[in-house]
């Protein structure tokens, strides 16, 4: 049942965001997103007529309209048609899926596109939708409180206390100084309690954003890039569904998902973290062992900017941007979706030797 | 360098019917998984992953539903992925999940599409209340009567056409007893006499609203030699888009639509699709679109395809026949439909289509399609394992 | 620059879930007071009730019950309830395993003393809603509980243990569904190209753009050129004439409220305005519906009180446009 390793080198040659801000309203999700799409394509050089294949993830929730990235694909330009999907998960979800496409041969090139506003509506508010419609949903428990229950279970088990959470919190955020994409830059106060134990210093910045990046296969990715950043590995697994059945201080599903990907092969030096919340750190170091010696975040990381359905595609893009500068040799990019970290995707970068 | 050849070992559909009231969304995705299961005599732990697919998340009213129905598709502790490509997203999910044989990721894969729209309805769906939009809502037939107008005016088709589209799928249902249309009785003449809703389309030629899932068991050479029944072989599959509106589209034979035919005959070696093919499940949610299709598709020269259905070419004892299991117009769970073209199309080679069984059908085409005709999904199936 | 346009969107529906069997005995209990786990093969008790097992997937169906009384086993203070949440008054979001269970219920906990009262390990019992239909919201939310006081009224267990009785249970007129209605708001924002777009047609002027590649003209403007994938900006007047290219003959009622009053059958028609490179939709007045034909020359017909979108498009009265000048807009 085990998947043998891949036939075909992919990797990270492009990435590209947007300047995520609290909110966008002067623009379209596609006035927002095409700007992204032309500094990654300029990257490279490539137009999107170069493109294999295509692929998207958003969520029609967040935008209030159903079917709404149709629009956004205007934005690439799908004339002559292209080989194009989209999932209705992060983007680190459609990255996975077109690396699936490399790996069949039908694509040596492929766009990866995420977006999301959560300026229209209510963001805590929205994501009770994905809960169980029977037993949880109706009873509107938002995305806040069921990170706070997640936070006090790892305060009760004495994995963290408030003054840690607040130390991820800072640390992120004086990290995200150096990141001229991210919303909350530099000092943040610790705040008042949010949903306790979590105060609004531990949960991430509600904003507007969108990424890109590109994909390319063996030689094609050596062409169109210095350095690429190789995906050694990937794999993303789900928990079951009810918060009462699953211990909210572990995260065997990132566990079993890096073990697949390779993350435990040989230490990393970098980690990309798609932890919205403070507490979700301290889960997924324990779950990733990751120790002092890995610089955990350097982007800032979801707590610095969160454009949700784009926040996991923005980890893995991160981590390959520092990859390609050379800042890393070996860097672990992590995505997740759902409550309490439900589904978690690992990615395993690496470049060159040197 | 080599793909790793696609089979599917096991498929499952629900009985689609206007609402199911006896199970909640996860018991009706569980049945159509189960019984795919069953049929490749496969248990939950020989599933290496998971690939779902529905139509918009607002027709039942739960966000990013995979999360809600992990446990219930035995995907704890499994990769799975929900794909969303509008009405083409039944085939673009079965697609996602060939990908992931094909390129050797995993041996064995579950796949399945499903929609529960009772649970809201489809109109409110479709018309959520944008604000600066223009109000005049004209539903879904009145976004494609408009093109099937111009079809009639460009090929000069006759009016009778499409009823005999209906009429021809409808009869056909009746021999699939998983349609949701079961018109016992329907006459021609009935057909005909139906209310106009958006002239040139009438009532009884379009597809009614349905809950229903369908699923596939897809696996590799492996998997396919241990396979209890005789698999079908993918020999091609492809997706295509364009852009939902923009100045030239051609909304009656959409280019996507010919170029994503075209990559699936390229990979399956279809040179003449009208002798190489023997059968086709299209996704027809309009009387006239498989006219439209059939030109699209290549089983027609343009301006022609009217004259298949005329002749009665696409009956289910015809030369071609089309939409055997009763298609889209019997029966439309919106997020499923896409994937039971194609796992009806699988039915069909594995000679598991009982009643509207095609006899000695070895290869057969399934089509998906969505938006306003934009998206674009096929696969090609066969009795044989793909030659490449 | 015009001002940025804002709406308010609500998407809102009254969902009608049906159940399955689990549910419906675990719902149905609810109604009757009465706490239902479900038993896995290996022993464990799930409440709630879930269909299928979390480990193994099977299929549940073993029924149990439960006591009303449990243990906290995380929570979480939430000192501002947001709309529908089960308590308007500050709570503390709980996960209780209730006497006889293996796993948490996901609920509120109501305790007058704020935070500090709350704690991991805490034992609680259930509060009913005093009108119960058959929903998680018939537990009006848990409170703390005290063994040594007093039981309550009928369904409390006194502090001796939970008492399990397992097998099946049957309850007159189960529950077969919950009708769970969910509301959300949003701002609703066009961004640059339709603000303009509705801004022109506010003067009663159709503005489209122009991409700066193809040169197409798109209206409405959509901020971007779809085939050429780049920014189009130049704006550029079309109409106000212009053809009706396609068009369908509607029968039935719109169930829009804004087109409450037009009469069926009305004509929906694509209009490709002068200068314009594809069409719009619009409905066509002024003529009868049987003689609208492609190729008919209309303009627009404006809302009595100022600009917005045309109400609808009238004939002009020039002669028809010959089919080669708009086969391509089809």
């Amino acid at each position: 049942m085990s998947a043998p390793r891949p036939l075909r080198e992919t990797a990270v040659v492009a990435f590209a965001q947007t300047d995520h801000r609290r909110t966008s309203d002067e623009l379209s999700e596609v006035e927002m997103l095409m700007p992204v799409l032309h500094r990654v394509l300029a990257q490279t050089g490539l137009r999107t007529g170069d493109i294999d294949f295509t692929c998207s993830g958003s969520t029609d929730y967040l935008a209030g309209r159903a079917f709404s990235f149709t629009m956004a694909l205007d934005g690439v330009g799908a004339w002559p048609p292209i080989s194009e999907s989209h999932v209705e998960m992060d983007g680190a979800w459609a990255l996975y899926e077109a690396w699936t496409k490399l790996l069949t041969g039908d694509a040596d090139t492929a766009l990866v596109y995420a977006y999301g506003k959560s300026s229209p509506g209510s963001v805590r508010d929205v994501l009770t939708r994905q809960l169980d419609p029977y037993y949880v949903a109706p009873l509107w428990p938002d995305s806040v409180a069921l990170a706070a229950l997640q936070a006090q279970a790892l305060i009760d088990a004495g994995d963290t206390d408030e003054s840690a959470l607040a130390a991820v919190a800072s640390r992120s955020r004086a990290a995200a100084t150096r990141n001229s994409h991210a919303q909350m830059r530099g000092p943040v106060p610790q705040g008042d309690y949010a949903v306790r134990p979590l105060r609004t210093g531990d949960c991430p910045p509600v904003g507007d954003g969108a990424a890109a990046v590109i994909l390319a296969a063996g030689e094609r990715a050596r062409s169109l890039c210095e350095r690429p950043a190789w995906i050694r590995g990937i794999d993303h697994r789900i928990e079951a569904h009810g918060l009462g059945v699953r211990d909210l201080t572990d995260s065997p599903s990132t566990r079993l998902a890096a073990e697949r990907a390779g993350a435990f092969e040989r230490p990393v030096d970098t980690a990309e973290l798609h932890a919205p919340f403070t507490s979700q750190e301290v889960v997924l170091r324990g779950a990733l062992r990751l120790d002092e010696s890995v610089d955990v975040n350097p982007s800032g990381g979801a707590l610095a900017a969160n454009p949700v359905m784009a926040a996991g595609l923005i980890r893995i893009g991160e981590a390959a941007d520092r990859i390609r500068r050379g800042d890393s040799d070996r860097a672990l990019a992590h995505a997740t979706s759902g409550p309490c970290l439900q589904q978690n995707l690992v990615a395993v970068l690496e470049g060159d030797p040197r | 360098m080599s793909k790793e050849p696609v089979a599917v070992v096991g498929i499952g559909q629900t009985k689609h019917v206007a609402a199911r009231r006896d199970v909640s969304i996860a018991g009706l995705v569980r049945e159509a998984a189960h019984r795919a299961l069953a049929d490749a005599e496969l248990t939950w732990a020989d599933i290496d992953a998971v690939v779902i697919g529905k139509a918009p998340d607002f027709f039942e009213g739960v966000m990013m539903p995979e999360l809600y129905l992990a446990d219930a598709l035995g995907a704890v502790g499994k990769p799975m992925l929900r794909v969303h490509t509008a009405g083409s997203v039944g085939g673009s999910t079965a697609l996602v999940a060939t990908n992931l044989v094909a390129g050797r990721v995993h041996g064995t894969v579950l796949t399945l599409a499903y929609e529960k729209q009772s649970e809201s309805n489809a109109m409110w769906g479709l018309s959520l209340p944008i604000p600066f939009q223009q109000p005049l809502l004209a539903g879904a037939g009145g976004f494609f009567a408009p093109h099937v107008r111009a079809y009639m005016r460009r090929s000069g088709a006759p009016d009778a056409v499409g009823s005999l589209v209906a009429y021809k799928d409808r009869r056909n249902a009746l021999k699939n007893p998983y349609a949701h249309l079961h018109e016992h009785g329907i006459t021609l003449e009935k057909v005909r006499a139906s209310p106009m809703l958006w002239d040139p389309i009438r009532y009884s030629e379009t597809c009614p609203s349905s809950d229903g899932a369908c699923a596939m068991v897809l696996t590799d050479r492996a998997g396919a030699a241990r396979s209890p029944r005789p698999p079908a072989w993918m020999h091609g599959g492809a997706m295509r888009s364009e852009p939902t509106l923009f100045a030239g589209k051609d909304f009656v034979s959409p280019q996507a639509g010919k170029d994503c035919a075209a990559d699936v005959y390229r990979q399956a070696g279809v040179v003449d699709p009208r002798r190489d093919i023997d059968a086709v499940e299209m996704y027809v949610p309009f009387s006239w679109y498989e006219p439209m299709w059939l030109e699209n598709l290549g089983f027609a020269d343009e301006g022609e395809g009217w004259k298949l259905t005329e002749s009665g070419v696409t009956e289910l004892d015809g030369d071609l026949p089309v939409n055997m299991s009763g298609g889209v117009l019997s029966t439309n769970p919106i997020g499923a439909s896409g994937m039971i073209r194609f796992a009806e199309a699988a039915l069909q080679v594995r000679g598991q289509a009982g009643e509207h069984q095609v006899d000695g059908a070895r290869r057969v085409l399934g089509h998906a399609y969505g938006g306003g005709s934009q998206f674009f999904s096929m696969w090609l199936v066969g009795t044989v394992p793909p030659s490449s | 620059m015009p001002d940025v346009l804002k709406a308010p969107l609500v998407v809102e529906f009254p969902f009608t879930r049906s159940l399955g069997p689990v549910q419906s005995a675990f719902l149905t209990g609810l109604r009757e007071q009465v706490v239902l786990g479900v038993r896995t093969r290996d022993g464990r008790t799930l409440v709630p009730p879930v269909e299928y097992d979390p480990v193994t997937s099977e299929e549940l169906g073993e029924l149990v019950e439960v006591a009303p009384t449990g243990t906290v086993t995380t929570w979480a203070w939430n000192h501002e309830p947001r709309r529908a949440q089960p308590l308007a008054t500050p709570f503390a979001w709980v996960l209780v395993r209730l006497d006889g269970a293996d796993t948490g219920l996901l609920h509120a906990l109501d305790v007058p003393g704020g935070p500090g009262s709350v704690h991991t390990g805490m034992r609680v019992r259930i509060r009913w809603a005093a009108e119960r239909s058959g929903a998680i919201t018939d537990i009006a939310c848990f409170e703390p509980y005290d063994p040594a006081e007093p039981t309550g009224p009928k369904g409390s267990h006194d502090g001796a243990g939970p008492e399990l009785r397992p097998g099946a249970h049957r309850f007159g007129n189960p529950v077969t569904g919950i009708v769970a209605p969910a509301r959300l708001d949003y701002t609703y924002s066009p961004g640059r190209a339709q603000s303009a777009y509705l801004h022109a047609l506010a003067g009663r002027r159709v503005v489209g753009e122009r991409c700066p590649s193809c040169r197409k003209v798109y209206v409405p403007p959509r901020g971007a050129c779809p085939t050429c994938g780049v920014a189009t900006s130049e704006r550029v007047e079309v109409g106000p004439r212009g053809t009706v290219t396609t068009y369908c003959v509607v029968n039935i009622k719109a169930t829009h409220t804004a087109n409450l009053d037009i009469e069926v059958p009305y004509v929906y028609a694509h209009i490709a305005l002068d200068g314009a490179d594809l069409a719009l939709h619009g409905r066509i007045g002024g003529i009868p519906y049987d003689q609208v034909r492609m190729g008919l020359r209309v303009e627009p017909v404006w809302p009595r009180d100022g600009g917005g979108h045309p109400d609808h498009y009238r004939p002009t009265g020039e002669p028809d446009a010959d089919y080669e000048t708009y086969k391509e807009l089809l």
